[in-house]
């Protein structure tokens, strides 16, 4: 007999482009964690088509989750909930998920847990090493930029956010200009390595006095600079471009961070989201976080930056524990947000 | 053999639990195009009134399109995942005949008809014949003017019934007295029947494969196929 009874979570991830689904024993490891993506059939269109990608997931889900109960070599009887991805994301995308999820709660009595995308991908941290409290995420991805103060596990409080693009979502915008296919992020990052900052994109908003980003002036400034030396049959180095952007936004990024940690003392700073994978700002974090002694960096292993089913299963263990549950009529929240951090803590 | 019908393919959401042939359990609502949030709990609502628990179920049967998208993606995720869960059959039926269902006469053809706006229509055309209903035109995304040619030579009546509203009066002045009006209840998808038509059908072979009936390609990949008309479609998506 198994003395030490195992928490397991079946957990469910279909917000975008990716259907995914995990087995998470006791938070905080992965027995399981199946990613189907669809990159290869958006790459036709140059980004994400929503109904396509809702298209996509139906066709998935199920065979995703035999996979990974068959890959954690667990029952349904093994299980203790089921955790769904409930928004942000595309609302017809999230619907695959949530409905599956549902079903399969009831299906088999399972108490079912909603979880916060971007809680999920914070709680990616939790799978390498257990999170410590207060801490800090810098979540930069595709749909979002945003300084997230945790002062216990539970809460998570914004600090400072994006007021336009999200930095995933300029790389791909930049990375269009430069000739490269959705998701352009992982190909610039390689080529900005190979380049110098000589073109001093403006930083917006790095010296203002909030935590908040802006990336829309940044893009603008590139395409801008592409198309005026192309008017003038100038050739640029597209090495040095890519360098140029991504110092900027590793700067801004890097900036604020700093100062978010001058203000709100924590234990850990965990990078999190698609662009956390980004050579450049991991080198940067990895640096600056040297003079903040009682602060540790957690970077979220690369294979766990994308989306997937594993991070949502380690958020939904621990939402599981804090007694958030959902009931059959759980719905898409496609617009779903954190708080901001409530004015009189400040 | 306990029996789960489900159809949300338009505005309606129609679920029933039957036992055979006999009708345990349904709801029908039309108040609302919420089926994201209304199916799963007029499931679990249904199921306990049956009496029954999930586990009790033996064949789900799912009106799999076409229809609304986002409907036909509700009925078909939420059919398709229970009948994987709990390692039972699944059972797809077109939506329109879902629809002809309710008009239980042999002596007209049954067109069911879903507005596909700008005047295109998802349809098809029906008859029973000794008892068992009969595909006589396949369901299809077709414009009102393509349409009619197609169902005027027929000499039998046409009975439409569904989203007929935008399409009756262009639809009489080419079928006149042979064009016939049903009852606007008929218009309206019963689980049970649908139930009772699945109990006979055999289940698909494979349902992790199953997938709506859109009829429809999305716009980005119509555009993207006419100029890419020999590329196979198959492999987009890869697990990693
Ligand atoms: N090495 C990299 N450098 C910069 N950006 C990257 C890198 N790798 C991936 N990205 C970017 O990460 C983004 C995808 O991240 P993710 O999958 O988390 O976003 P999303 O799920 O679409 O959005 P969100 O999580 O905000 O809902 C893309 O914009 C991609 O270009
Ligand atoms: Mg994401």
């Amino acid at each position: 007999m198994n003395l030490v009874a195992r928490d397991l979570v079946l957990s469910f991830e279909t917000s975008c482009d990716e259907t995914s689904v995990a087995v998470i024993e006791n938070g905080n490891k992965i027995l399981s964690n199946i990613v189907a993506t669809q990159i290869k059939s958006h790459q036709r269109f140059g980004g994400v088509v929503p109904e396509v990608a809702s298209r996509h997931h139906i066709e998935q889900i199920t065979g995703c989750i035999e996979d990974a109960l068959r890959d954690a070599d667990v029952t349904y009887d093994d299980l203790t909930s089921v955790a769904v991805t409930y928004g942000p994301g595309l609302v017809g995308a999230l619907l695959i998920g949530v409905t599956a999820a549902k079903a399969v709660a009831w299906a088999h009595n399972l108490p079912l847990v909603p979880v916060n995308h971007l809680a999920g991908h914070i709680y990616a941290a939790r799978l390498v090493e257990p999170i410590e409290f207060p801490a800090m995420a810098l979540v930069v991805s595709g749909g979002h930029t945003e300084l997230v103060y945790m002062p216990e596990e539970d809460k998570f409080e914004i600090i400072g956010e994006t007021r336009d693009d999200a930095a995933g979502e300029a790389y791909d915008k930049i990375g269009r200009v430069l000739g490269i296919n959705y998701p352009a992020g992982k190909p610039v990052d390689e080529l900005a390595h190979q380049g110098k900052d000589t073109f001093k994109f403006p930083r917006a908003m790095d010296s203002d006095d909030n935590f908040d980003f802006s990336f829309s002036g940044l893009k603008s400034a590139f395409i801008n600079t592409v198309h005026h030396a192309d008017q003038i049959h100038e050739e640029l180095s597209r090495e040095d471009l890519a360098a140029s952007f991504q110092q900027a936004v590793v700067d801004v990024l890097a900036d604020k961070t700093q100062r978010a940690l001058k203000e709100f003392p924590v234990k850990q700073l965990i990078l999190a989201g698609g662009v956390a994978a980004n050579k450049g700002l991991r080198e940067r974090l990895t640096k600056e976080i040297a003079s903040f002694k009682d602060t540790k960096l957690e970077l979220v292993p690369l294979s766990l930056c994308g989306d997937n089913a594993a991070m949502i299963g380690a958020a939904g263990e621990m939402l599981y524990r804090h007694g958030a549950r959902a009931d059959a009529t759980l719905n898409a929240d496609p617009g779903l947000e954190f708080e901001w951090l409530a004015d009189e803590a400040k | 053999m306990k029996i789960l019908a489900i159809d949300t393919s338009n505005k309606p959401l129609s679920v029933a639990v039957m036992d055979n042939d006999q009708l345990l359990a349904q709801t029908t609502l039309t108040t609302h195009r919420k089926h994201a949030e209304f199916l799963m709990p007029v499931i679990e609502d249904l199921v306990k009134k049956a009496d029954l628990t999930p586990t009790d179920l033996d064949r789900v049967v799912v009106a799999d399109g076409p229809g609304s998208y986002t409907g036909i993606r509700m009925a078909v995720t939420a059919a398709k995942t229970i009948a994987n869960t709990l390692g039972i059959e699944l059972v797809t039926v077109s939506s329109l005949l879902n629809l002809a269902l309710n008009v239980q006469r042999a002596d007209v053809l049954i067109n069911p008809i879903f507005d596909g706006r700008n005047q295109n229509m998802f349809t098809g055309l029906y008859r029973w014949n000794h008892g068992t209903i009969e595909t006589v035109i396949e369901d299809q995304h077709i414009s009102l003017g393509k349409w009619l040619p197609a169902i005027s030579d027929y000499e039998q009546p046409i009975l439409i019934i569904g989203d007929t509203a935008s399409f009756e009066d262009d639809m009489r002045n080419v079928l006149h007295s042979r064009l016939l009006t049903a009852n606007p209840l008929m218009g309206i998808p019963s689980a049970a029947l649908l139930g009772q038509y699945g109990l006979a059908k055999s289940p698909v072979e494979d349902v992790d494969a199953v997938v709506p009936r859109y009829l429809r390609l999305t716009k980005a990949e119509a555009d993207w196929k006419k100029l890419h008309p020999n590329e196979d479609t198959h492999n987009y998506v890869e697990k990693v």
